[in-house]
C-alpha cells in the first residue's frame, strides 16, 4: 500500500466530468509529476488531495488514514502555488514561520526553524525582507520553505515554476528536486511542461481528459508511450500510417520497402511512432532501414540540426548533432535517412 | 490647436468650479467692515452648537465607519471566495443607496421602526441613533463596497486564503492576519469617503431631529450671514482633507 492513495477518484463540476477513475499510489518519499495539456484536470486531482475541492466519488487515503472528508487546514499537507501565494503583509521569516506559529509552537523554536528553511533554499540573509522585495525565484523558494517549515506528510506543488525565466526555471527545479530528496518528503508536482516532468520525477502520471492514461517512470513514458496521445505529449515525435503488408508476419510498407517489425499486426493500416533522435541521416551499421528522401526543413538549433525529410511523401523529422567540419544538407538535397525496425512504435490506438 | 482644445477645456472647468468656491471665501473674510479677517471663522468655532453638533457628527461617522467595515469586509471576502457568480448582484445592491433618494430611505425607515410598529426604533434616543447609523452605513455602501472588493482583487484573496488553510489556519486567524491587514489601504479609503459623506449629513438627520452638523449649517444658511460661507468652507476642507488623506495612505501603505 503506497503513502499517498487516490482511489477511483472522480470529480464533476456541475454537469461537466473534470476528472474520471483516478487511481494512484505514491510511496513514502516518492516524486511523482502529473504532466498534461491545460484543462485535463491535473490541479483539480490536486486540489482534490489538498482539500479545496470534494471528490464526487472516490477516496483519498493519506498514511492509511481516509482524509477525503477531512478539512485542508487539518490535513498537515504542504502546498506551493503557481502564483507563490506568499503573504505581502508579513516578512520572509514570517511568511515561513506561519504554519508553525497556528501549530502553537513558541517563538525561540520557530525562529530556530525558520532559520534552517531559508539555510536550506539558500537565502539566510532575507528573513526581513518583504515579498515585494523579491525576485519571483526567491519568493516561489521561501513559498518552499513556507510549504515544508511545518514538516507537513505531503507536499503538493502546482506549475510553481511557470512564472518563472526559462534559466531560473531549470535551475529551482533541480533545487526542488535536490530539497525534496533531502528530506524524503512524498512529493506531488504538476506541470505542463515534459522536459520539466521528465527530468525531475521518480514517476510521471501523463493525464488526458481527467484520466490518468498512463503512470510511469520518465524512461518508460518516454520509450514506451501507451498511446499516441501520450507519445505526442511526451516530447516530438514522427507518426506514420503504414500500410500492413502482411498482418500475421508483421511487415508494413515504408517508403516504398517492406519493413518487418517482427510482431503480428491488424490488416490495413497501423500508427507508427519513431522519436527523432532514432533516426540517422545517411547509411549507418545499427540502423537496417534505409529511406531515399529530400530535405523539406533544416532547423539549426545550435548543438542539434533538426531536419525534415519527405519520404515519399511522408514527412519524417531527426535530429543530428552539430559537426563543425559536416555543415547540415541544403533544403531540397536528397539525402538517405536510416533507422531501425526495433525503433518503431505501434500505436494502439 | 489639438494640444490646446484640452486645456482650454480644463481652464473652462477649472474656473466653473473654482471661481464660486473663490467667491465665497472672500465673503467669509469681510465680517469686519472694511478689512479681511477671520472673524466669521472665529464666531463659528467658538458657538457651543457648532462644537456639539461637529463632535455629534464625527462620532457618527467613526461609528459608520466601523460597522460599515464590519458589514463590507466579511460580505465582499465571501462573496468573491464563495458566492463569485453573485458579484454582480451584490455589487447593484450595493450601488441602490446611489439611486435611491436618501428622502425615500428615511420615509421608509420612519414607516418600518415608527414608536407604532414592531421594532419602534424612532421612540428613543438609542434607537434612532441605531437608526441613522444604519442608514448612514447604507449610505456608505457604494464606496465602502467599491473600495474592499478593489482590494481583495488586488491581492488575490482567494489564493491567499487557501494558502493560509493549507498551513493549518482557520477563518478566523485568515480574516485576521491574512486578509483585513492587506485591505486596510482599501477600508481606509472607502472610510474617508464615509467620513465625508456623513459630516455633511442632512436630509436623515433632519427628519430623524437629530442635532448633528448638517442641520446646524442649513439653520446657520438661514439666520446669519457671513457664518455659513465660512462654514462651508471649513466642510469643503474637510471633504479635501479626506480626499487627500486617501491618496496618502494609499501611498504609504502600498510599499
Ligand atoms: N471550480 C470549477 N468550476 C467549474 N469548472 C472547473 C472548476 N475548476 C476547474 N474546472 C474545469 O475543469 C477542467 C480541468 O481544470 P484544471 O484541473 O484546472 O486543469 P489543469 O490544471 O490541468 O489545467 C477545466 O476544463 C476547467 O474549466
Ligand atoms: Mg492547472
Amino acid at each position: 500500500m503506497g503513502f499517498l492513495e487516490l482511489r477511483h477518484v472522480e470529480k464533476s463540476f456541475a454537469e461537466a466530468q473534470v476528472v474520471t477513475d483516478f487511481n494512484l499510489s505514491v510511496a513514502r518519499g516518492e516524486f511523482v509529476s502529473f504532466l498534461g495539456p491545460s484543462g485535463c484536470g491535473k490541479t483539480t486531482v490536486l486540489r482534490m488531495v489538498a482539500g479545496f475541492e470534494a471528490p464526487s466519488a472516490g477516496a483519498i487515503v493519506i498514511d492509511g488514514q481516509d482524509v477525503t472528508a477531512l478539512r485542508p487546514n487539518r490535513r498537515n499537507i504542504g502546498m506551493v502555488f503557481q502564483a507563490y501565494a506568499l503573504f505581502p503583509n508579513l516578512t520572509v521569516a514570517q511568511n515561513v514561520g506561519f504554519g508553525l506559529r497556528v501549530a502553537g509552537q513558541g517563538r525561540a523554536a520557530i525562529a530556530a526553524r525558520v532559520a534552517e528553511m531559508l539555510a536550506l533554499i539558500g537565502l539566510p540573509d532575507l528573513a526581513r525582507r518583504y515579498p515585494y522585495q523579491l525576485s519571483g525565484g526567491q519568493q516561489q523558494r521561501v513559498a518552499l520553505a513556507r510549504a515544508l517549515a511545518a514538516r507537513p506528510r505531503v507536499l503538493l506543488l502546482d506549475e510553481p515554476l511557470s512564472a518563472l525565466d526559462a534559466r531560473i526555471r531549470v535551475s529551482l527545479r533541480e533545487e526542488i528536486r535536490r530539497i525534496q530528496k533531502e528530506l524524503g518528503i512524498t512529493t506531488i508536482f504538476v506541470t505542463h511542461d515534459q522536459e520539466e516532468a521528465l527530468s525531475i520525477s521518480d514517476r510521471v502520471v501523463v493525464m488526458q481528459q481527467g484520466r490518468a492514461v498512463q503512470t510511469g517512470t520518465p524512461f518508460e513514458i518516454y520509450n514506451r508511450p501507451a498511446s499516441r496521445f501520450v507519445a505526442q505529449f511526451v516530447g516530438t515525435l514522427n507518426l506514420i500510417d503504414a500500410a500492413v503488408r502482411d498482418a500475421a508476419g508483421g511487415v508494413v510498407e515504408l517508403g516504398g520497402a517492406p519493413v518487418a517489425l517482427g510482431r503480428p499486426l491488424p490488416a490495413g493500416a497501423v500508427g507508427l511512432a519513431l522519436r527523432p533522435e532514432a533516426v540517422a541521416l545517411g547509411r549507418s551499421p545499427e540502423r537496417e532501414v534505409v529511406l531515399a528522401g529530400r530535405v523539406a526543413e533544416m532547423h539549426f538549433l545550435g548543438a542539434v540540426i533538426r531536419l525534415r525529410v519527405d519520404v515519399a511523401g511522408q514527412i519524417i523529422a531527426l535530429d543530428t548533432f552539430n559537426r563543425p567540419d559536416a555543415p547540415p544538407p541544403e533544403i531540397g538535397a536528397s539525402v538517405e535517412i536510416s533507422l531501425s525496425a526495433r525503433d518503431l512504435l505501434v500505436l494502439e490506438d | 490647436m489639438k494640444r490646446l482644445l484640452p486645456w482650454a477645456v480644463f481652464v473652462l472647468a477649472a474656473l466653473y468650479f473654482l471661481l464660486p468656491l473663490i467667491g465665497m471665501f472672500e465673503f467669509s473674510l469681510r465680517m469686519k467692515r472694511g478689512q479681511y479677517s477671520f472673524e466669521a471663522y472665529r464666531v463659528v468655532l467658538a458657538d457651543p452648537r457648532f462644537q456639539q453638533t461637529f463632535l455629534y457628527s464625527v462620532i457618527l461617522a467613526l461609528l459608520t465607519i466601523v460597522l460599515g467595515a464590519l458589514i463590507v469586509v466579511p460580505t465582499a471576502y465571501w462573496v468573491r471566495l464563495r458566492l463569485p457568480k453573485l458579484r454582480p448582484v451584490v455589487e447593484f445592491v450595493t450601488l441602490l443607496p446611489l439611486v435611491i433618494p436618501p428622502i425615500v430611505m428615511v420615509f421608509g425607515y420612519i414607516r418600518m421602526f415608527n414608536t407604532s410598529s414592531l421594532l419602534p426604533l424612532t421612540g428613543s434616543w438609542w434607537g434612532t441613533n441605531v437608526l441613522v447609523l444604519f442608514g448612514y452605513a447604507t449610505l456608505a455602501l457604494p464606496y465602502m463596497y467599491r473600495a474592499v472588493d478593489t482590494g481583495l482583487r488586488s491581492i488575490d484573496a482567494a489564493t491567499l486564503t487557501e494558502a493560509a488553510q493549507i498551513l493549518g489556519a482557520g477563518w478566523a486567524r485568515i480574516l485576521a492576519v491574512v486578509i483585513l491587514p492587506n485591505v486596510l489601504v482599501a477600508v481606509l479609503s472607502g472610510a474617508f469617503l464615509t467620513f465625508a459623506i456623513v459630516i455633511g449629513e442632512y436630509v436623515f438627520a433632519a427628519l430623524l431631529n437629530l442635532d448633528t452638523f448638517g442641520p446646524y449649517m442649513v439653520w446657520m444658511g438661514g439666520n446669519r450671514a457671513y457664518e455659513p460661507s465660512a462654514l462651508a468652507v471649513i466642510a469643503f476642507a474637510i471633504t479635501w482633507a479626506c480626499m487627500g488623506m486617501i491618496q496618502l495612505v494609499s501611498r504609504f501603505l502600498r510599499h
